[in-house]
């Protein structure tokens, strides 16, 4: 996916757009109202993450600009202020979804699939590999005619084995990346989501293989 | 320096008034009294002497010199006209060249001598009582020897100071009476000076807590200063709760910013490391940075709530679009959690305060998420009766470890949260938002386990 982030904080834009570029979406960074505007007539993009308060001006009136201008590509604020009062004006103003900063990349994750699941359409996040085709909105895999659901962790899972095919993750990484930080987990409890989506790509063409004391990586058959 | 309040110092502005009232009336009654007194006595003084001046000049004209001395001729008239003055004593002394000739001789004698026919007036105390005295002096010839003739007349006063004292005493008397008809009257005005302060208290008991608008109500010119003392006192309050709000927006801005770095920052090292116990310190520090900020969120909906409780103003709240709005917002988080959210919720419109609703269930949601079993169940119930909306919340959770009334005090938290984060005051807000609507928060372990949190809310 295509993002473009707007925040004034330099530090800030370049972790989050780290962090992004690492689930493998793609990022531009725009530090400015006036910058975003002029990103935005230049490429098409999936997702604006939005700041609040920009040097050139509040977040929240660009946003009116942009839905009286009939652009409609989904919006995320991102608020500092945790007032409710905020976030039901921001969602009145035709925003998708806020998140609070300080955020969690998961839920943030989670909360850009949903508002692009609501824009049911808008973006087509098919990928192939091997033998299937992965929705990553409609969370299947599709092998041959065979449509396989798949829940939220191995949805993530595959996902980030898909960023980089081939490339090996540890254990560690993986529940880091895939359970929050208030979560109790084990490092064993990962073994259950691989174990579950090793069967749904049963015939797919693809293998989850696990590499003894390293990790796990995807690989084509 | 203030002085320490002494409820006895209140002062009570219509008693002090009338009290004015009464000690003005009384010197007036006593200035009355007095005055009328004085002038009546030199009235009634005026036309005794007039009297007493025309006949002692009437006896003087009367006195003729003959061979063997003075004949002395008494006009009747006179005496008849000095009875008219009432029950008066009346003394009389001729005197030649300095010599009683007859009458009382020991009569005081007059300040000036008299030298002419103008009779001279004065007053002297003789035999025990107060006379006005007249006395007339003329020169005559008497056996050849031009000599100085005076002759005095005196009467007393007795019936003239009582008649004056009587009208002084009538007058304080109507005067009294005055005062005592215009007491009610006072007590009237004083109320009427006085209503405007009333009133103006009324306008302001009558605003509400949120009304900070200055005071605009017309009031006696008198009251100018006060309304100016006032408003000014809203104008500063008006300033400082703005800056209040401000000063939250922007420390709540500062804080979050950098802290949102520093956790970007910590993901970031957790993905590209590979030694253990840097990462177990990296998801310490995310999990603490978590924490704070969640338990920074709850005190922001805990003030919010509390000051939405003290300016509770009820309107049509639509229930069930609110659950959905809230389940939306919130099914993201479950998702991350694979916990799946379940719910039936009936059309219900109740009388509340929404944004107070929105925060209790986000935290009774949000709690459920937190506490449920992993790839566990949340569900969301609302039911309306017709006298009450229940939002039931059920979890498949470790359920609850103590007494449920324990859990809801502030920063309480259960034994058996473990590992899990969270502030404790998630039941506080909502127990609070219910009170606020006067209803009921309950905390009860589920039928299959778990727990089950129930917000009753009244319908109108």
């Amino acid at each position: 996916m295509r993002f473009l982030l707007v925040e004034d904080s330099e530090d800030l834009a370049k972790a989050v757009a780290s962090r992004l570029t690492l689930e493998g979406h793609g990022v531009d960074h725009a530090a400015t109202l006036a910058d975003a505007s002029h990103f935005l007539g230049t490429a098409p993009y999936d997702l604006i993450l939005l700041d609040i308060s920009l040097p050139d001006g509040d977040g929240r009136d660009f946003l009116v600009r942009e839905r009286a201008a009939r652009r409609d590509t989904p919006v995320i604020m991102m608020t500092a202020s945790a007032s409710v009062s905020d976030r039901v004006m921001t969602l009145d103003q035709g925003a998708d979804d806020y998140i609070t900063k300080p955020f969690d990349f998961g839920e943030l994750q989670a909360r850009c699939r949903a508002v692009l699941r609501r824009r049911d359409g808008a973006v087509d996040n098919r990928r192939h590999f091997a033998g299937f085709i992965f929705d990553q909105l409609g969370a299947t895999l599709t092998v041959g005619d065979d449509i396989r659901e798949l829940r939220a962790r191995e949805l993530r899972l595959l996902e980030i084995l898909l960023s980089r095919p081939g490339q090996a993750y540890s254990k560690a990484h993986l529940i880091d990346r895939l359970f929050s930080f208030d979560e109790e987990v084990s490092d064993n409890a990962i073994e259950v989501y691989v174990g579950r989506l090793r069967k749904k790509l049963d015939g797919s063409g693809a293998r989850l293989e696990t590499l003894r004391g390293v990790g796990y990586r995807l690989i084509p058959e | 320096m203030m002085r320490p309040f002494d409820p006895a110092r209140i002062v009570s502005l219509r008693r002090r008034l009338v009290w004015q009232f009464l000690v003005l009336s009384a010197v007036l009654v006593l200035g009355l009294f007095l005055v009328v007194g004085w002038v009546a006595d030199r009235a009634s003084r005026a036309s005794q002497d007039a009297v007493l001046g025309a006949a002692v000049t009437a006896i003087t004209e009367g006195i003729r010199s003959v061979d063997e001395g003075l004949e002395l001729d008494l006009p009747y008239a006179t005496f008849s006209m000095l009875g008219a003055m009432g029950d008066e004593r009346i003394f009389y002394l001729l005197t030649v060249a300095g010599q009683g000739v007859t009458g009382y001789e020991d009569l005081p004698p007059p300040p000036t001598p008299a030298t002419d026919m103008a009779p001279v007036f004065y007053g002297a105390d003789y035999r025990g009582a107060r006379l006005r005295l007249a006395s007339v002096g003329r020169m005559m010839l008497i056996q050849n020897r031009l000599q100085p003739v005076t002759v005095t007349l005196g009467q007393t006063r007795l019936g003239q100071a009582a008649i004056a004292r009587d009208t002084a005493r009538s007058a304080a008397w109507a005067a009294l009476g005055f005062m005592l008809l215009a007491l009610p009257v006072a007590l009237l005005a004083a109320q009427a000076v006085l209503q405007p302060i009333r009133t103006l208290a009324d306008v302001m008991g009558r605003r509400g807590p949120r009304d900070l608008r200055p005071v605009r109500h017309p009031t006696p010119r008198e009251l100018a200063p006060l309304l100016r003392a006032l408003n000014g006192l809203i104008a500063r309050l008006r300033a400082a709760l703005e800056l209040a709000e401000t000063f939250i927006f922007e420390a709540a801005h500062r804080i979050r910013t950098p802290l949102s770095l520093v956790r970007a920052e910590a993901e970031l090292a957790l993905a590209e490391t590979s030694d253990e116990a840097t990462r177990i310190r990296l998801r310490r520090m995310v999990r603490a940075i978590g924490e704070s900020s969640r338990s920074a969120n709850q005190i922001l909906d805990h003030a919010m709530v509390m000051y939405r409780t003290d300016q509770y103003a009820a309107a049509q709240v639509d229930l069930a679009a609110l659950s959905r709005a809230v389940l939306r917002a919130i099914d993201p988080i479950a998702e991350m959690r694979d916990i799946r959210v379940t719910h039936d919720i009936a059309a219900c419109i109740i009388q509340g305060d929404e944004r107070m609703l929105e925060i209790a269930l986000r935290n009774l949601l949000d709690n459920a998420i937190k506490y449920a079993a992993p790839e566990g169940h949340v569900d969301l119930t609302l039911t309306c009766t017709g006298t009450e909306a229940t939002l039931a919340v059920t979890d498949d959770g470790r359920g609850l470890s103590d007494d449920p009334a324990q859990l809801i005090g502030r920063f309480r938290r259960g034994a058996n949260v473990g590992d899990t984060g969270g502030s404790g005051l998630g039941l506080t807000i909502v127990t609070e938002v219910a009170h606020a609507h006067r209803g009921r928060f309950q905390l009860k372990s589920g039928e299959k386990g778990g727990t089950c949190a129930l917000l009753h809310l009244p319908l109108p």
